[in-house]
């Protein structure tokens, strides 16, 4: 008996071990999945085993440093939108009511992670009313909004809680009325290469195949086939060396056949940015192993499943077709109904006759033209057109796309009507919306009925 | 046994408070340094003087006299100037998001932005107080998510024609009938009292 007792201790003491051992090996080791509460949301579970990331390095952080991490991703991307709510709005002690039942400081209040079952579109984890907690007394100030629910406010293409660029009333009254496709239909033309001849500091001197750098032996199809020297690139006087010649420490220069993508974010750096904000680089932003469709939860192809995603997997840096990054490199792996829709879409239509020559430049619309959007911004003094990299920074909700895409070609009551049609965005726009979102002539009854009151509209 | 130490921790300060509203001689002002209300006095000064200098030396100039350019709430797409109220807010705004201990706010009992009612107790009160008082302050206190604050209550007085075109003109407005010299609305300032 007493001899039992003893080896039962030892098992026990072995288990107990082993079990350490395997935790242990969890915890310090690469594979955290042990660890993780629940499944992660979409917007994370590609950077769910960089705990750190979120939990700080110690992991017991706590609110304040699960709010530093969210701001610290996402934090510039509100300020952009002009956040509805910022947390700013709520610090004010007089707030503390509205706080006790909500506390909207914190991201994760309507936000939480892990907790798949609850998540919704965009990571919400609360029911979709939440606006009554402080807006149930709106149809008091609002006579239109008697009688509206509450899960219908940001559902029914009206209001958004952080991003209402798009969908302000002076906004839409000021674009009401505006036909379905608008006179000058298309997009601003990119404008690197014409800012770069203007003047600048930059080196530009366009090359020829002659003045191509690469040592002899180094010399591949890039050169025999002259692509290099057709390519943006060579005509922005870039050399072979300026990314395949590495600079080591000692100053000693080494040549890489494969320059790795970070090579690109020396010339390319708010492209960079973007590209790792958003789905195909954020875990490279982190340093994780590249993302590969195999791991995504949109349906991917299956031959692409064990592509990586870098710079590369879009862009061919020898080549002069810079168009095949705007949809073949995403048809290569998308395999989702709305891309599988794409090539019979008017959208498509407009973008073959771009291609062939048939219509004007910037006036066909591809995969890039809505998700990698052109954005028209102040710098140093210039207006420059930058591709946004970050395929996801208009995606959700879909009325972010209003201001940076649709209207570049149609009217708002046109665009929003469409973008609220899911069967329609599904089938990529074929057809036409099935329903009508009344917010521009709510919009105009109200600026209407202001009128009758007295008032002149915006000051004069 | 813990109810009765907290009620003692949270008493203390009050008392400390009270004392020094009440200018319990030099000593004691020595101790508890500066008082509630000269804080909030002082505050409000500096508020005050940059909210007239905006609306008189920018807005009121460059909008209703030269005509140059217009104030909108949505600057940023109308390129135009930012709203007094919306550069108060702004900037207390930016207070508080460095972490100090105060807080402010422009409300009124006749507001453009509905989100500028009175709220709480206290500030109906105030509000009500310096509307019906002109050219006095309005001091009380009160608890505010387990946290007692001493809170001041200035008259927002139309300093300049632009105050009184803007808001009797504005679509929202409850209130037409502002002149110039009236009181708008008031500005609440906060500082707790632990
Ligand atoms: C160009 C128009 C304009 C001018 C000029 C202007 N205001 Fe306002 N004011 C507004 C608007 C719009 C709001 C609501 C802003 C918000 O909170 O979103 C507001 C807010 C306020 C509030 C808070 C309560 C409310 O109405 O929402 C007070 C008080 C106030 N203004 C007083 C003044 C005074 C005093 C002046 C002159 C020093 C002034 N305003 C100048 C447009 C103006």
């Amino acid at each position: 008996m007493a001899i039992k007792t003893g080896q039962r201790w030892m098992l026990w003491g072995l288990l107990s071990t082993a079990l350490a051992l395997y935790c242990a090996e969890g915890l310090l080791g690469s594979d955290k999945t042990l660890y993780l509460p629940g499944e992660t949301s979409h917007g994370h579970y590609q950077i769910e085993m960089a705990c750190p990331a979120c939990h700080g390095e110690t992991g017991f952080g706590g609110d304040a440093v699960l709010q530093d991490s969210c701001v610290k991703c996402h934090g510039a991307e509100l300020k952009r939108a002009d956040d509805a709510h910022p947390k700013s709005k709520f610090t004010d002690p007089r707030n503390a009511t509205r706080l006790a039942v909500l506390d909207a400081r914190l991201c994760i209040t309507c936000h939480a992670e892990h907790v798949p079952r609850r998540a919704g579109v965009m990571g919400v984890t609360l029911a979709a009313d939440f606006c009554v907690y402080c807006h149930q007394d709106i149809a008091k100030d609002r006579k239109s909004h008697q009688g509206m629910k509450f899960d219908g406010c940001a559902a029914a293409g009206c209001h958004n809680y952080h991003d209402n660029r798009g969908l302000y009333e002076d906004f839409l009254t000021k674009h009401a009325g505006e036909p379905e496709i608008v006179a000058s239909a298309w997009l601003p033309a990119r404008n690197a290469v014409s800012l770069l001849r203007a003047g600048g500091t930059y080196p530009q001197t366009p090359l020829g195949a002659a003045a191509a750098d690469a040592p002899r032996v180094q010399r591949g199809d890039a050169l025999n086939s002259h692509q290099w020297a057709a390519s943006g690139h060579a005509a922005a006087g870039v050399n072979c060396s300026a990314c395949h010649q590495e600079k080591q420490a000692a100053g000693e220069k080494i040549w890489r056949e494969r320059p790795a993508y970070q090579v690109c974010a020396n010339c390319h750096a708010p492209e960079m940015t973007g590209f790792g904000a958003g789905r195909h680089g954020m875990r490279l932003a982190l340093n994780l192993p590249a993302m590969r469709p195999a791991v995504a939860r949109q349906p991917m192809k299956p031959l692409a499943h064990d592509k990586e995603l870098n710079c590369g997997s879009c862009h061919r840096p020898h080549e002069a077709d810079t168009r095949r990054a705007a949809v073949e490199s995403c048809l290569g792996c998308h395999d989702d109904e709305h891309s599988r829709a794409y090539r019979q879409s008017a959208h498509f239509h407009l973008w073959e006759n771009e291609i062939n020559g048939a219509a004007p430049a910037d006036s066909g619309v591809s995969c890039a033209t809505c998700h990698l959007p052109r954005e028209t911004r102040r710098e140093e003094g210039r207006t420059r057109v930058r591709v946004q990299h970050n395929q996801n920074d208009n995606l959700r909700p879909n009325e972010k796309m209003l201001r940076s895409v649709c209207m570049h070609c149609h009217g708002l009551g046109y665009a929003l009507d469409a973008l609220a049609d899911a069967d329609l965005v599904r089938a990529n726009f074929s057809g036409r919306p099935a329903r009508h979102v009344e917010s521009i002539e709510m919009a105009q009854r109200r600026a209407l009925e202001k009128g009758k009151r007295g008032g002149d509209g915006p000051p004069s | 046994m813990k109810i009765a130490k907290m009620k003692m921790v949270s008493v203390l300060p009050l008392v400390a408070v009270s004392m020094a509203l009440a200018g319990c001689g030099e000593e004691k002002a020595a101790q508890t340094g500066i008082s509630p209300q000269v804080m909030a006095d002082s505050l409000f000064a500096v508020m005050e003087a940059d909210r007239t200098v905006y609306t008189r030396l920018i807005i009121n100039r460059l909008q209703n006299d030269e005509k140059l350019i217009k104030a909108s709430e949505h600057w940023q797409d109308d390129k135009a100037l930012v709203l007094p109220a919306q550069m108060f807010r702004y900037g207390a705004e930016r207070v508080a998001e460095k972490g100090a201990i105060f807080s402010y706010s422009l409300l009124s009992l006749w507001p453009v932005n509905k989100q500028n009612n009175p709220k709480t107790e206290t500030e109906k009160a105030g509000l009500q107080f310096i509307a019906d008082n002109p050219g006095k302050n309005y001091y009380g206190e009160e608890q505010l998510g387990g946290t007692r604050y001493f809170t001041a209550v200035y008259p927002d007085v139309a300093v300049a024609p632009a105050c009184v075109k803007c808001h009797n003109d504005h679509p929202d407005t409850p209130r037409s009938d502002f002149k110039i010299g009236d009181v708008m609305g008031g500005v609440v300032v906060r500082i707790p009292l632990t």
